[in-house]
């Protein structure tokens, strides 16, 4: 299990109904791509996020594909539209396994 | 002056090296692009990468790719060990083809996106970023 990964997200409070909304993802993870060597020479085998995905009251806005080249605590930004008031869920798929969430809500009038 | 054999084979020779000269292209860092577009060659078209000229550290580089009408984007770093960065897919409620990221960046090298429109057609756009200190690892 990767320890101490966080993630943070930026989402607007309110927003007018049909806006584009920026939407700013952090999440703390090493990212071990795999291309470093420790001490003695073994390689380092990779260790990274290889999926994010945000959906807006269950439809999806986003789904990326990580590879080992995303630098350590990814960060992505990008524009969802927003019709209604909702929530917007996260979720970071881990190599080995773990999947980490995170949740926003916004008021759109 | 009169061209010995000796002096046409070197010249052969310091012109291959020099076409070979590092360029970092990483090998099948095209074949990256044309297993995304299934082997057609992108064209030309609205996609826009936002990339620093100069990255001052190869481990973080922030950029940005704006594609109106894509359905989805590949980030490519050309001179990468591993040439693909990330893939993404615009769902229904995306606001806007547009991203941003912090990628790795080895060496010197060009950085890539190609975006799927959603007429299945495929563009693409490059941009030179200059790397001071690489980012991956090695």
């Amino acid at each position: 299990m990767a320890t101490g990964v966080k993630p943070r997200v930026k989402v607007p409070k309110t927003a007018a109904a049909g806006d584009s909304v920026t939407i700013k993802t952090l999440i703390s993870h090493k990212m071990e791509s795999g291309n470093r060597k420790d001490k003695e020479g073994n390689v380092i085998p990779r260790s990274i996020i290889n999926r994010f995905t945000c959906d807006f009251n269950g439809v999806n806005v986003i789904d990326m594909t990580m590879y080992p080249a995303i630098s350590t605590n990814p960060y992505v930004e990008f524009k969802a539209k927003v019709d209604a008031s909702g929530e917007f869920k996260f979720t970071w798929y881990d190599d080995d396994g773990d999947i980490y969430e995170a949740a926003k809500s916004i008021t759109v009038s | 002056m009169k061209l010995t054999r000796r002096e046409a084979i070197a010249m052969g020779l310091g012109s291959t090296m020099v076409a070979m000269l590092p360029l970092r292209v990483s090998a099948g860092s095209h074949g990256a692009i044309m297993a995304f577009t299934g082997g057609v060659e992108p064209g030309e078209g609205n996609i826009t990468l936002s990339a620093p000229e100069i990255a001052e550290n190869g481990n973080t580089v922030p950029v940005g790719v704006d594609a109106p009408g894509a359905v989805e984007i590949m980030i490519l770093a050309m001179g990468n060990p591993n040439p693909q960065v990330a893939d993404f897919k615009f769902g229904p409620a995306a606001g806007a083809q547009e991203v941003s990221t912090r990628i790795r960046l080895a060496g010197t090298q060009d950085v890539v996106a190609v975006a799927k429109l959603a007429d299945g057609s495929f563009i693409q756009t490059s941009q030179n970023v200059k790397v001071t200190i690489g980012g991956c690892g090695g």
